[in-house]
């Protein structure tokens, strides 16, 4: 245990050889994104508890593999993150991703803001490489105002917790496991329309890929000007690092 | 239409903790856990309906359809296929007209495959409505075959067929020394908490669950952590295909092993302890009830055991529900709670945040009852034997193609070979030890050791001999990964699902240079970044096998360096149907290889 | 791969395809004619050669469909040393793929028997007629496809820029913008 830090006193880990200065409590990954060094993520969302899941955060700690999303920082560790080993480690977690459901993008009406998308373009991930499996999954249209479609699904459980924790409505949970392991809504039916879901709730706004869709508000922005087709993840993710605005306090691990 | 639970909710005092018990109770009636019953369920507990309807969906022994009268589940180890399980499984369904999986339509029976059900020295063995049936034959089958035609209740059925022998074949300090009940329990309270710490940690005492953490050291951190309550976790969960060493234990040993949790919740302060038995093994459960009665009478549990004020204990027994990954003891312990078995971010780990958050060891079978060993005849008792850094005897489960399987007590630094000549094993091609996530050996390694610092184990050895398939048998683990990923993290979760599919097409001799490339990526993939141990140990039989079994695969590859990732031919099938045709043309050959 | 000053041979064609990615390909303009200058066509919709001969590089359109698209892509694999997949499904089956979920033999009786506005319709039997396969496939899944370049279809500029670092004998890299898979 390192002797409690005073938070005004900011300490400092290494990071791919650069220092990186980090506050009492926080993550490897919340650390270095504040400090302008982008790890891709994918299922770590400021706003609430680190889920560690996707892996995509993956780095090297003192030499052993880490998930920086929920690992502590503490002064004076060795990260590596920006190296040619981890960034072949994360193409491949994405190209898993991507089998795993049915993503095609251009029918998808989150192509272009889609974090999976925006982090493979970033990863310059030209192929699945792997068979695709595939899988049938049904969507769902019985809400009025909102369609699900789990063919993209990649299970970071954003809107689960979102839903629990600040709807307060537990619409989504997870059912199966492994392969089979899915989104599924708090319904005796299994139909979204039947859940307290309303267009207002925090679990609209989590989902990174083309899952939880308002319906009628499709393809509504031109292309070009999404958001990640002028500004590349890196860029967004690290716009705000330095500035004294940082993302309303969440709990650390 | 809902059914009347309030029996089975008043047994669990409705208490959301053990949603796991519930569920368990409601197939026991029901066969599984109907759509309605999910909704009554969560309505009564105040839990929202998904995560009822979630903790169903994860657990592989709760279904959540029918499954039929009788659900029929063919333990799938490696050893039960070795001992012929797939031709029986075939001739049963094709007795009732089934399918793999399938509920036959008058809805009498479902025959599927599960996990390795421990039952490897004595298989191939099956699960009928969760009772463990070993040792089958096609008479048995047979027999079971008729009683299920005459939907006879199982409750009438032979009582011999469910018969489950401990097969301990070689005893060893811990097997032979006697302990008598409530001795160990003396000599910790002559000794007072703290120092029946020492003596633990002075005995060197390592885990016997896998990690091989220090026990004391354990029990240490977990006295040392802040917290009201405090729990002791016996992991029974034996899940390990090819390991049974703690069946013959519980089964013969029960009283050493309860002793050994009352000596652990002396030595950190707990008043509280579970025993999380995994569910293939219900034949233990009620001789387990029994003897912590026994025990409760003689004032060895309960309150003020030893007539000691204040030194209060006592065990509940938890049972499982089909999910191998909930014997990672984070996992373990979220089952525990009524949940989904994911393993959780770590640190922190149970010895601070275990059950409800509280100071938590979670322990073997038999570390524990090694420790009320320890505790009773001093710290050189274990040291006496082992070698180097792994003191004391180690419980080894031996099956496969041996003469003689069975529960065999060694002294840690035993080599390879001597486990064989002990068991009787003749040309061997490979050994398995630890299961499939442990090590898979070659013939040119039989002098090495088991023990922490070589080939460590957690009990499972597994050989194979020459007329043995190592492919199949990597087809046979990979399928048993994916089958049991939690599905928490993308490594595993995608990882075991893609090292099937290539380890069943290498098998099956659809394989490419590319899958072989690929099987040792995916593994290098899981190795790297996996939540927990399932998905870090995944890959590691076949990169084991690519490099110790190369010409295996070699055998199998064709010359090209891609072939279609599935039946060319068959994919054409459909459309050759409806538009009956037969031609030539309709057809996709296997190309020719250059 | 062109080390020397020969012209290298480049065979195209589109299976399950819309033929978009061989428009973004006439979409580099007039960089064309100083493509032409360093490649050769073979087979290719842009030429009428029927049959696929020994070409240096094969740029496959398109995913697998039906029985013809598998014979014509093991054709290019046979002939072409390189072979890249060009665009979203080519790549990963695409939107033709959107029908994996469905029963290929629903999908035959409806646009052959019951759908709207047939009478006594029939599925033809024709020899000639290529089976669908009961799924699409991307190329990787039958044979070995060295280069991928997403998209639907990929930018003129990534076509460019992909070839353009292909005839130079560098790996293909596209930086941001020059990806995309829509
Ligand atoms: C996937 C997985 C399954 C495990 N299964 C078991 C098990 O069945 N029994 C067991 O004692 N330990 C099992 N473990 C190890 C436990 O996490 C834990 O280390 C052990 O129970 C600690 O007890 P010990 O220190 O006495 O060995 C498993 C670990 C993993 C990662
Ligand atoms: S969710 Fe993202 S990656 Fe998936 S199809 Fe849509 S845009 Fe593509
Ligand atoms: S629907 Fe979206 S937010 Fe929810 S688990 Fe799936 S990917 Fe994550
Ligand atoms: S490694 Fe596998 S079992 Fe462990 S958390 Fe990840 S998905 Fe679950
Ligand atoms: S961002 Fe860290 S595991 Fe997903």
């Amino acid at each position: 245990m390192e002797p409690a830090a005073d938070a005004h006193d900011p300490r400092t880990f290494t990071m791919d050889g650069r220092d990186v200065p980090f506050e009492a409590g926080q993550t490897v990954l919340r650390a270095a994104l504040a400090a302008g060094r982008y790890v891709p993520h994918l299922c770590y969302h400021p706003e609430f508890d680190p889920h560690g899941s996707c892996k995509l955060c993956t780095v090297k700690l003192n030499g052993r593999t880490v998930a920086s999303c929920t690992t502590l920082a503490r002064a004076g560790d060795e990260v590596e993150s920006d190296t040619p080993e981890l960034q072949e480690l994360r193409r491949n977690l994405v190209q898993f991703l991507f089998v795993e459901g049915n993503h095609f993008c251009p029918s998808c009406e989150r192509s272009g803001s889609c974090t999976l998308q925006a982090v493979a373009y970033d990863l310059g991930v030209m192929a699945e490489h792997f068979s695709p499996f595939f899988p049938d999954r049904p969507i769902d249209a019985s809400h009025p105002d909102v369609l699900l479609d789990f063919n993209r699904c990649i299970l970071c459980e954003l809107c689960v917790r979102a839903s629990a924790e600040v709807d307060g409505k537990h619409v989504f949970a997870l059912s199966g496991r492994g392969a089979q392991k899915h989104l599924i809504v708090n319904a005796e039916s299994g139909r979204l329309a039947d859940t307290r879901l309303a267009v207002e709730d925090k679990a609209m706004d989590v989902c990174p890929v083309g899952v939880i869709l308002r319906k009628r508000r499709g393809f509504l922005v031109p292309i070009g000007e999404r958001k990640y087709d002028q500004r590349s993840i890196r860029e967004i993710a690290t716009a705000n690092a330095g500035s004294s605005a940082r993302p309303p306090a969440a709990r650390e691990p | 239409m809902s059914r009347d639970l309030s029996a089975i909710l008043a047994k669990y005092e409705q208490d959301p903790l053990r949603l796991v018990q519930i569920l368990r109770s409601v197939v026991a009636e029901d066969g599984y856990v109907s759509k309605e019953t999910i909704t009554a369920i969560a309505e009564r507990l105040a839990l929202p309906r998904g995560r009822v309807e979630g903790v169903a969906g994860f657990y592989a022994f709760l279904p959540t359809e029918d499954v039929g009268r009788y659900r029929v589940l063919f333990s799938d180890n490696v050893t039960d296929r070795m001992a012929g399980s797939v031709e029986l499984r075939e001739r049963m369904q094709e007795a009732f007209g089934v399918r793999l999986g399938e509920v036959s339509r008058d809805g009498l029976v479902s025959i599927g495959t599960t996990s390795c059900t421990g039952l490897c020295d004595q298989g191939p063995a099956m699960l009928i409505n969760g009772r463990a049936i070993p040792r089958l034959t096609r008479a048995r089958v047979g027999a079971i075959s008729a009683m299920i035609h005459g939907r006879a209740p199982i409750e009438t059925w032979p009582l011999n067929l469910f018969e489950v022998h401990s097969n301990v074949l070689r005893k060893d300090a811990l097997l032979s020394t006697p302990l008598e009940p409530g001795a160990a329990i003396d000599a910790a309270l002559a000794r007072g908490p703290e120092s029946t710490i020492e003596e633990v940690k002075r005995s060197t005492l390592r885990g016997r669950g896998g990690a091989g953490f220090s026990t004391g050291s354990k029990w240490e951190l977990c006295r040392a952590a802040p917290g009201e309550a405090r729990y002791v976790v016996c992991n029974a969960d034996e899940g390990e295909p090819g390991t049974f060493k703690d069946r013959a234990l519980l089964a013969d040993y029960a009283d050493l092993v309860f002793e050994g949790m009352t000596v652990a919740a002396f030595a950190i302060g707990a008043k509280r302890g579970f025993l999380y038995l995994r569910a293939e093994y219900p034949f233990l459960l009620e001789p387990l009830e029994a003897t912590l009665a026994d025990r409760r009478r003689r004032g060895l549990l309960g309150e003020a055991i030893r007539g000691v004020a204040g030194f209060d204990f006592d065990i509940e027994i938890h049972v499982g529900a089909g999910a191998y990954v909930c014997g990672e003891e984070s996992a373990l312990i979220e089952s525990l709670e009524g949940k989904r078995g994911i393993p959780r971010n770590r640190p922190p780990y149970p010895v601070t945040h275990g059950y409800r958050q509280a100071p938590t060891i979670v322990n073997n079978v038999e570390t524990l009852a090694l420790a009320a060993m320890v505790v009773r005849h001093g710290h050189q008792w274990l040291r006496a034997r082992g070698a180097g850094k792994s003191a004391g005897t180690k419980l080894m489960s031996v099956s496969g193609d041996v003469e003689r399987p069975g529960v065999y007590e060694l002294p840690f630094g035993v080599t390879v070979r001597e486990v064989l000549e002990a068991a009787g094993a003749r040309s061997v091609q490979a050994v398995q030890v630890g299961g499939p996530s442990g090590t898979l050996l070659s013939p040119s390694e039989l002098g090495r050791r088991l023990m922490f610092d070589d080939v460590p184990t957690a009990g499972a050895f597994m050989v194979f001999d020459d007329s043995r398939d190592i492919l199949q048998v990597l087809e046979n683990f990979a399928t048993f990964f994916a089958h049991e990923s939690c599905g928490f993290c993308t490594p595993c979760r995608v990882g075991t699902a893609l090292q099937r599919r290539m380890a069943s097409a290498l098998a099956k001799g659809f394989g490419t240079r590319r899958d072989v490339k690929d099987l040792a990526r995916v593994a290098r993939v899981m190795r790297a970044s996996s939540h927990c141990g399932l998905g870090a140990t995944a890959g590691n039989v076949a990169l084991d096998a690519l490099e110790k079994f190369r010409p295996a695969f070699d055998r199998r590859l064709g010359t090209l360096e891609v072939m279609p990732t599935f039946d060319l031919d068959r994919s054409l099938a459909p459309a050759r149907e409806v538009a009956g045709r037969d031609d030539e043309q309709a057809h996709l050959r296997r190309e020719e290889e250059r | 791969m062109a080390a020397d000053h020969q012209k290298l041979r480049v065979a195209t064609t589109s299976l399950a395809g819309c033929f978009g990615c061989h428009m973004s390909l006439l979409d580099i303009d007039e960089r064309l004619l100083e493509l032409l200058e360093r490649i050769e066509l073979d087979r290719s919709p842009l030429t009428d050669v029927k049959r696929v001969g020994p070409c240096d590089l094969g740029i496959v359109e398109g995913g697998l469909c039906n029985a013809e698209n598998v014979h014509v892509l093991r054709e290019f694999r046979r002939n072409c040393r390189v072979l890249l997949a060009i665009g979203a499904c080519a790549v990963n089956g695409g939107l033709p793929a959107q029908r994996n979920h469905l029963d290929v033999r629903d999908c035959l009786q409806t646009v052959y028997l019951t759908g709207a506005g047939i009478r006594r319709g029939f599925i033809p039997n024709d020899p000639e007629l290529p089976l669908p396969l009961d799924r699409v496939h991307p190329l990787h899944d039958v044979v070995k496809v060295d280069y991928f370049l997403p998209g639907c279809p990929p930018p003129a500029d990534a076509i460019w820029k992909f070839l353009n670092d292909l005839l130079a004998g560098r790996t293909p890299t596209l930086g941001h913008g020059l990806i995309h898979y829509d």
